[in-house]
């Protein structure tokens, strides 16, 4: 069997003396759409920053591409082919649109590619182009959201990680950005996609683990976890 | 008289474009980090010593004196950052101030120590006598410290808004986390934002050194003078900085020139305080 691009076993975060995340195991592949399932306060965003490197792990493993990479910080993980659209954007909202989608390119060695880069955003997200001088904080919630995810393909990654996209967004804007994850990943990229809405999520992804408490409880292929009557039983804590 | 009046004014303008040059490096550190930096002042009196050392050695002028002035700051700068502000940092707030503070008094009688309390001063045909035109006499090193200040502050802005450098500086200071997503050291960021604040001040000091009075507590009095050109001009704001200052000098050097020199700073700050009271954001800054 071949080596999924991001495996994570065993993940333990505490923040002081709370638990973050006690246990969780998961294996991204190559060319996949993986969700992470759970219910608010599950450890979804704790495990995804972990995995970027804003929180150090207490115990268990992150490896990427066979590499260990547990411990090290944001903003070398990110030059390792990791994105991640955090919860909330956490866009520069002083500065233009097409400024943060620049800031996103940081990361690359051959900075002429910036400019291929910047049009391909462009043409996923034509509202961006149109908004590209404007500043950040001027945007609505759905361009906000697409910034933020803008900003993370700017690096051109092996690895999206999407901490949310639905979260506070209007039903058409939230299927919308669906629709634009479904294309991303028909062209290829690998998606780790952190999402409470069960529907939602299972519609673009292969496969989905489910998070409770900080613990993951199942996991298994989208299509046969769609119908798994314990999934609801996750969310609604009784399982 | 009203010659007079003009020359007075332009004088003024020159000196605050030193002042906004030396408070943009304040701001700059303000905006990137929240830190208040109280030896801002004793960088300018280092700079203004550099000069000093570089004439009384070998008797060149700030053409000289300048360049090494912002290049002594700068390192000064970033060592700084990396020895002492990166650990009072994740202090509270009382031991930044008391940091800095204290850096302050290091440098300033350290001096005293080196150099003696006395009053030193380059000689002041160093630059080029007295220029005139439009009627104006100006003296040709008021006219360079001011041109050369000014030509840098907007640089600075230059720099801020329009580099990609000063972009990824600005993501740092407006979300350290969210920058280093994108691959930004925040580190980095911050000990270039001192190597600029501090080599600003190292010009500004070696512009000024051939027309102020060089002594060990002269940063005492720059210091305010930064702190109320920032204040006013809202913290964290490069032309905020810029309008602040050249106010700054033209209210000292009119009220200098019409009520008395004695009450210049009488004038300024009692302005001041009057300013803050409708406006405390200051000109630029942000409620």
């Amino acid at each position: 069997m071949t080596v999924p691009l991001l495996r994570i076993e065993h993940l333990e975060v505490r923040y002081g003396d709370l638990i973050g995340v006690s246990d969780v195991s998961l294996d991204v592949p190559e060319g996949s759409v993986v969700a992470l399932l759970g219910s608010n306060g599950g450890g979804k965003t704790t495990v995804l920053n972990a995995i970027a490197g804003l929180i150090p792990l207490h115990a268990g493993s992150i490896e990427f591409r066979g590499q260990p990479i547990g411990g090290r910080r944001a903003f070398s993980i990110v030059r390792e082919g990791l994105a991640l659209a955090p919860e909330g954007w956490r866009l520069f909202v002083q500065q233009s649109v097409e400024n943060n989608l620049k800031l996103g390119a940081t990361p690359l060695h051959d900075k002429r590619r910036v400019t291929a880069l910047l049009e391909r955003v462009y043409d996923i997200f034509p509202r961006l182009a149109e908004r590209r001088n404007q500043r950040a904080g001027t945007m609505s919630g759905g361009e906000r959201q697409m910034l933020a995810v803008g900003r993370a393909l700017m690096s051109d990654p092996k690895l999206l990680m999407l901490d949310e996209p639905s979260l506070g967004l209007a039903p058409a804007v939230v299927e919308a950005m669906y629709d634009t994850f479904g294309r991303l990943h028909r062209e290829g990229l690998t998606i780790l996609l952190a999402e409470q809405s069960i529907e939602l999520a299972l519609e673009v992804s292969d496969s989905a683990t489910v998070l409770q408490v900080g613990k993951s409880v199942l996991s298994g292929k989208a299509g046969d976890l769609a119908n798994d009557p314990q999934v609801q039983k996750a969310y609604l804590g009784i399982g | 008289m009203s010659s007079t009046l003009l020359q007075v004014i332009a004088g003024g303008l020159l000196l605050g474009a030193v002042y906004a040059l030396f408070s943009s490096g304040l701001t700059l550190v303000w905006g990137m980090m929240n830190i208040v930096n109280f030896a801002h002042g004793d960088f300018v009196m280092l700079g203004m010593y550099v000069a000093f050392v570089v004439w009384t050695l070998f008797g060149a002028g700030p053409w000289a004196g300048a360049p090494l002035a912002v290049l002594v700051l700068a390192t000064l700068g970033v060592t700084v950052y990396f020895t002492l502000i990166r650990g009072i940092m994740k202090g509270p707030m009382l031991a930044q101030i008391l940091g800095t503070f204290g850096l302050a008094l290091l440098l300033r009688y350290s001096v005293f120590w080196w150099f003696g309390a006395n009053f030193s001063s380059l000689p002041e045909n160093l630059v080029g006598g007295t220029l005139e035109f439009w009627g104006l006499r100006i003296q040709a090193s008021r006219l360079l410290a001011g041109v050369v200040a000014l030509a840098v502050t907007l640089a600075l802005h230059f720099l801020l808004t329009r580099t990609a450098l000063g972009s990824k500086m600005l993501a740092v200071a407006e979300d350290e986390t969210a920058a280093q997503l994108m691959g930004i050291r925040p580190d980095t960021m911050q000990a270039i934002a001192w190597a600029i604040a501090a080599g600003a001040t190292g010009l500004a000091g070696a512009l000024i050194a051939t027309f102020f009075y060089i002594v060990p507590t002269v940063g005492e009095t720059l210091g305010i003078v930064a702190f109320v050109t920032v204040s006013l001009g809202g913290f964290g704001s490069v032309p905020g900085a810029l309008v602040a200052g050249l106010l700054i000098g033209v209210i000292e050097s009119l009220s200098a020139y019409l009520i008395g020199a004695v009450y210049k700073d009488m004038v300024v700050y009692a302005l001041f305080l009057g300013f803050l009271w409708f406006r405390p954001q200051g000109l630029m800054g942000r409620a």
